[in-house]
């Protein structure tokens, strides 16, 4: 086990004038697990890669417990590392896959066989070792290329969008397994995904990507809560957060198409000197409530897409010619064509610069 | 075959459900067994001259003279076989052959797979006019290749050896051997490779341990292609031997004004080893590793 230092990687790909990374710096204490969260072309699997030493930085440093691997080879890195393929050889068996690592360490016979028997027990692998991969299913392949990863030992685990490739029942069931066995393992690990409800669950820090930089780093309470600007807030979050043009008037309130409601004292105060700013409001769908229409503090708004998901209802909402999504209990009854009126709670409300769509606080 | 003879419902249709309707059925049977036909008859047109080459050099010199001629082996003779063994040049051509072919094999195969790894994985300048270069051996005849050849391995003291039919030889199967082995490296997943370089290979580790080893069905499929080319291939050796004959060019060479029994006994020693080598290689060409590779 090992902490991970990375100091202003770039890194451009052959035939492309673009940064595929952008001066990116990120320390992973040891122990942690750290998710690496984007969309794809952001950066976060070539980040992942020249950590695994699968590709070099054209400048900047990668250091893993304290000694620097930013040139290394991958096989001198002490690291392990699950694909989004699999990956598996499928000409070994089982048993000789989750070995390969240590066999090529040259590990003592016994310990090898002790430790298969142990990592093919956690995943439930043990009936199928003499089996070739194209015996088993893609589930029981990923097991497969788990066991290989946990069984080395390593500094670090990374993984390479490891639950993508599998189908959403067992993505759920294999994914607090691994939750579970990292855990246990307590091994530094480095997770690449562009499944937010991932990242999220499994993670003790994230790391959101967007083109080649990292946008945001915090824990996954405070990157869904206080997303550090507009583009965090809307790639985290199912429904992603609402974006909604307001303005701060003079008076101290806050105006969204053409009603008003209470803004936050440090936003009315730079209004008061300025004479009232335009600003991005964002709020997610679970903390706007519907209330009485006209009552106090409320936007009026109209139904127009009623959604029932089963555990809520989500409905699409128009105000003053914008439209949001709002989550309710699926026990309030509404149809689309209601008149209805919204109250935002505040400690939700989330703003942003117009201009620079970065969040704005105290 | 007439379709519609089996559309007689088992079931009266009730409430004017339409009637199933099994024609379709039958048109897959008859493409089934017409499929099957082509299969038999095209096996047949393989193995019909194989069969009689072989019958008519398992008989006696004399039963060949008979008319008609008997489809079944009823007067078993090693005596052709045998008179053939024994005649000049056609042991040492035997074993020139099996050297050829081996040797051949071995050169091709050592060059020719790094060669199509380089050209399935590295994107190296030139590498577009190196594989049409690789075409370009095959364009030539291979008298155009050999007098030339011949040449220069008399100017080099190679003239008349087993090497210089083996250089080429692997000339002429290294344009196959690489495009082959490169069409099934491209299909080796950069991943698997990867992972075996996480896991403690260095690259040629990698390559041998990994990479190879599920390259094995296209590089079987070269070796076949490479050892029956090079068994077969006369107008070069013949050109490039004088002594050191291998056996096609030695069959060749005493074709004119030799019996009619010698000819179908070399015509069955040539076949023979190839067959052989093929039905060894076969196992390597599919169903490996619990999947059968098409």
């Amino acid at each position: 086990m090992a902490d991970i230092s990375i100091k202003g990687l770039h890194k451009t790909y052959p035939g492309s004038t673009e940064l595929a990374t952008n001066n990116v710096s990120l320390d992973v204490a040891e122990g942690e697990f750290m998710v690496l969260l984007g969309p794809s072309g952001c950066g976060k699997t070539t980040l992942l890669r020249m950590v695994a030493g699968l590709d070099f930085p054209d400048e900047g440093s990668i250091s893993i417990g304290g000694r620097d691997v930013t040139y290394l080879p991958p096989q001198d890195r002490n690291l392990s590392m699950v694909f989004q393929s699999y990956a598996v050889f499928p000409h070994r068996m089982v048993r000789t896959n989750i070995a390969f690592g240590l066999v090529m360490k040259k590990v003592h016979r016994e310990e090898i066989e002790r430790k298969v028997r142990w990592a093919a027990d956690l995943l439930q692998l043990s009936p199928y070792l003499d089996r070739y991969p194209a015996q088993l299913s893609g589930g029981q392949r990923q097991r497969v290329a788990v066991a290989r990863a946990i069984v080395m030992d390593a500094d670090v685990l990374l993984m390479d969008e490891p639950l993508s490739n599998l189908d959403a029942l067992l993505r759920l069931d294999f994914r607090a397994e691994l939750k579970k066995i990292v855990q246990q393992l307590g091994s530094t690990t480095l997770y690449v995904t562009h499944d937010q409800v991932e990242a999220m669950s499994l993670s003790d820090r994230v790391a959101v990507m967007k083109k080649g930089q990292i946008a945001q780093l915090g824990s996954p309470i405070t990157v869904y809560e206080e997303p550090a600007d507009r583009f965090v807030g809307g790639f985290i979050g199912s429904p992603p957060m609402n974006f909604l043009d307001g303005r701060i008037t003079q008076q101290g309130a806050l105006e969204i198409g053409g009603q008003g409601t209470a803004a936050p004292e440090f936003l009315a105060r730079a209004a008061a000197r300025t004479g009232g700013t335009p600003v991005m409001v964002g709020i997610r769908a679970e903390n706007i409530a519907l209330a009485e229409r006209g009552s106090e503090g409320s936007l009026d708004a109209a139904v127009e897409v009623v959604e029932p998901l089963g555990h809520a209802t989500l409905l699409t909402v128009d105000l003053g010619g914008q439209t949001i999504k709002v989550q309710v209990p699926s026990t309030v009854r509404v149809s689309s064509g209601d008149k209805v009126g919204l109250r935002f709670d505040p400690a939700a409300l989330r703003f942003f610069d117009m201009e620079t769509q970065l969040g704005l606080t105290a | 075959m007439s379709h519609a003879t089996t559309s007689k419902a088992t079931t009266p249709a009730s409430r004017g459900e339409p009637e199933v309707d099994r024609r379709p059925l039958a048109r897959r049977r008859r493409n089934r067994i017409l499929l099957q036909a082509a299969c038999i008859l095209i096996t047949l047109f393989m193995a019909v001259p194989i069969y009689l080459i072989a019958l008519a050099a398992m008989s006696s010199r004399q039963s060949l003279q008979k008319f008609p001629l008997s489809f079944i082996p009823d007067n078993f003779s090693t005596e052709t076989m045998q008179t053939f063994l024994q005649s000049t040049g056609i042991l040492g051509g035997l074993i020139n052959s099996v050297q050829v072919g081996v040797f051949t094999l071995v050169l091709s195969l050592v060059i020719g797979v790094p060669a199509g790894y380089a050209v399935a994985r590295f994107a190296f300048r030139g590498r577009d006019p190196y594989q049409l270069f690789l075409l370009f051996t095959r364009a030539l005849p291979i008298v155009v290749l050999s007098v030339p050849l011949a040449q220069l391995f008399l100017q080099t003291g190679l003239y008349d050896s087993v090497l210089a039919v083996v250089l080429l030889h692997t000339a002429l199967a290294l344009p196959t051997t690489i495009l082959i082995t490169a069409s099934v490296f491209l299909g080796v997943p950069r991943d698997v490779e990867e992972a075996a370089r996480i896991f403690g290979c260095s690259p040629v580790q990698a390559f041998l341990k990994v990479v190879m080893p599920m390259a094995v069905p296209g590089i079987a499929a070269a070796s076949i292609f490479t050892f029956v080319m090079s068994w077969n291939e006369v107008l070069g050796a013949s050109i490039l031997t004088l002594n050191q004959r291998t056996l096609p060019a030695q069959v060749l060479s005493s074709l004119a004004e030799s019996p009619l029994a010698y000819r179908f006994a070399g015509g069955f020693l040539l076949v023979v080893p190839a067959l052989v080598f093929i039905f060894f290689m076969r196992r390597y060409l599919t169903n490996m590793w619990g999947s059968t590779i098409r």
